[in-house]
């Protein structure tokens, strides 16, 4: 459905966007990840024709976006970071200003309006004016904006970005039951939103693609390399950060461990252990053994910033191998 | 053109529903008010004169008030002209829903023509209220209206050409402070450009008052339409129109 090859995006003397490939299949959710200023938001700018590659091309649905912009505008919906509302108008009366600019024949437009104000949960404001909606309501009106001339692809740009959390679940939900009839790309700096929204994740920084992978194969890699944080307490008189640091750095598949700083009375550990490796259980065996209590130990979810370093990271390796 | 329309039918609301229009209009018909009343102060004053010096030659309302009053309007346009184009693209750029426009299948010259449509839409609805006074004339007088007609002409032909001058400006900038103050100065040098041809006959003091909306107002104003002015105009209107579509493009290779 969508098909980049070695786009590249140059400003005056910064490149934003350097040679991404790749490709997205019809009624795929994608997540595209990276931190802010990555290129997220170029590379979706150039997918809905609002800016041209400086290198390499773009299509979606078989159309070029620089030979035929307007066949990929009717069939891209797309919510840019700040929804594109206008304060002045009243929901509907926007919905039905950008139904009649996306080609939406007059006859069907009323009806057209109706489905997706309902379907993004917008009817109770369909009177109201933009500027008196929350920021919950602006997101949604923004979505059935890119939605409303069914089209093939959604280009959805942060889309819960200053949401609460429940704002957060409910727009996830909504975008969930858009997959299928809908090829979807959303971007996102948050790594458990692809994983609990997506099928498949693009993962970009400083304008390079790092990784393209399915979420489940995504996130097994990365496990493998996860540290292991533990709370452990003493079951009698005080203990000795240096007598459980030795322990735990006897069991096999153990790299190292840091003790980290907790409160009083309580004492937590992160052990980073050899990739591939589930030192899990006997970590669990070497501290009861020990005699001490194992309150806590669960696999430390990797922050967006430490899967970046893995990957930049093993990618560099690859490359000083080569 | 159905693309136009909606543009069109978008921004005439934009206009309605914040206070810009109101205001515009209000402003208008205190100051064409004032002209008007000033005009008819005179006329009256010189007829009274007139008659008491035993010389009651026919007095033409025409010539003596119609004439002024649609060159001070072709005045009070320069100053409202910045105010109503200066939001057409701005606001657009600051708010970030030119990305909804440039994303939508219409071409970049749909969404000039519709916007640049509405603004002068909303000059034509000023010049309307003008038409209250006019009415006056016509009730206690016999004004010639085909000369009137030609003025009008006139008005909306300079307004079409200071609004696509106006949009590309506004094509420029996120502010629509500068892009208001910066129409306002264009303006103003078009209207006296004219000055240089008082005092000067090079080439290039021709050309300048050749670019003078004045120069070619004044025709239309005596209720001549000739079709020099009438292409100046014109083209005047298309190059702002054309610009305005380049600067989009632009927007895109650049933003």
């Amino acid at each position: 459905m969508i098909k980049v090859e070695g786009l590249t995006k140059r400003y005056d003397n910064f490149v934003a966007v350097r040679g991404i490939d790749f490709e997205v299949e019809k009624g795929q959710i994608v997540g595209f990840l990276g931190p802010n200023g990555a290129g997220k938001t170029t590379t979706m700018r150039i997918l809905t024709c609002f800016m041209p590659p400086s290198e390499g091309t773009a299509s979606v649905a078989g159309y070029d976006v620089l030979a035929q912009p307007l066949e990929v505008k009717k069939r891209i919906g797309y919510l840019p970071e700040t929804p594109p509302l206008y304060p002045e108008m009243e929901v509907g009366e926007y919905l039905t200003f950008v139904g009649k600019l996306k080609g939406i024949p007059t006859a069907d437009l009323p009806r057209r309006v109706k489905e997706v104000e309902a379907r993004c949960a917008v009817t109770d404001v369909a009177d109201k004016l933009i500027s008196k909606l929350s920021k919950g309501y602006r997101q949604r009106v923004g979505l059935a904006q890119a939605i409303i001339h069914n089209p093939d692809v959604l280009v959805l740009d942060e889309p819960t970005s200053g949401l609460d959390p429940k704002q957060i679940h409910e727009t996830r939900e909504l975008i969930r039951s858009l997959a299928g009839e809908h090829t979807i790309i959303l971007s996102t700096h948050i790594l458990s939103e692809v994983e609990q929204t997506c099928d498949h994740v693009i993962i970009i920084s400083k304008g390079k693609m790092v990784a393209k992978d399915s979420v489940e194969n995504l996130t097994s890699r990365l496990r493998g390399q996860a540290s292991i944080a533990l709370e452990i307490a003493a079951r009698s008189g005080e203990l000795n950060d240096a007598d459980v640091t030795a322990t735990l750095e006897k069991v096999a598949g153990v790299e190292k461990v840091i003790v980290r700083d907790s409160p009083v009375n309580r004492h937590e550990y992160e052990v980073e252990t050899q990739p591939g490796q589930d030192v899990r259980a006997e970590l669990a065996r070497a501290v009861v053994g020990a005699g001490w209590d194992l309150n806590e130990l669960r696999a430390a979810a990797l922050s967006l910033e430490e899967v970046f370093l893995e990957l930049t990271a093993s990618e560099k390796a690859q490359g000083e191998q080569q | 053109m159905k693309n136009v329309l909606t543009i069109c039918e978008k921004e005439l609301n934009s206009y309605f529903a914040s206070p810009i229009a109101y205001i515009t209009m209000a402003m208008f018909a205190i100051l064409f008010g004032f002209f008007f009343w000033n005009s008819i102060g005179y006329f009256v004053s010189i007829s009274v004169q007139s008659v008491a010096m035993g010389r009651a030659f026919p007095m033409d309302i025409n010539e003596m008030i119609v004439r002024p009053l649609l060159l001070n309007t072709s005045v009070i346009g320069l100053f409202l002209i910045p105010m109503i184009a200066m939001r057409l693209f701005s606001e657009e750029k600051r708010s970030g829903t030119i990305e909804l426009l440039l994303t939508s299948p219409v071409h970049d010259a749909e969404i000039v023509i519709g916007k640049w449509l509405a603004a002068l839409a909303l000059y034509g609805t000023l010049l309307l209220i003008s038409l209250a006074n006019i009415g006056f004339l016509f009730l206690y007088g016999k004004p010639d209206w085909q000369p009137m007609a030609a003025g009008y002409l006139g008005l909306i032909l300079q307004a079409g050409a200071l609004l696509a001058v106006g949009a590309f400006i506004s094509t420029l900038t996120k502010n629509q402070i500068i892009a208001g103050m910066a129409t306002f100065a264009a303006c103003l040098l078009l209207w006296v450009f004219e000055w240089v041809g008082g005092y000067e006959t090079t080439a290039w003091a021709k050309t300048m008052t050749y670019m003078s909306v004045v120069s070619h107002f004044e025709p239309f104003a005596k209720g001549v339409i000739d079709t020099k002015d009438a292409i100046y105009f014109l083209s005047l209107t298309f190059l702002g129109l054309f610009l305005s579509v380049r600067s989009l493009e632009s927007l895109r290779w650049r933003s």
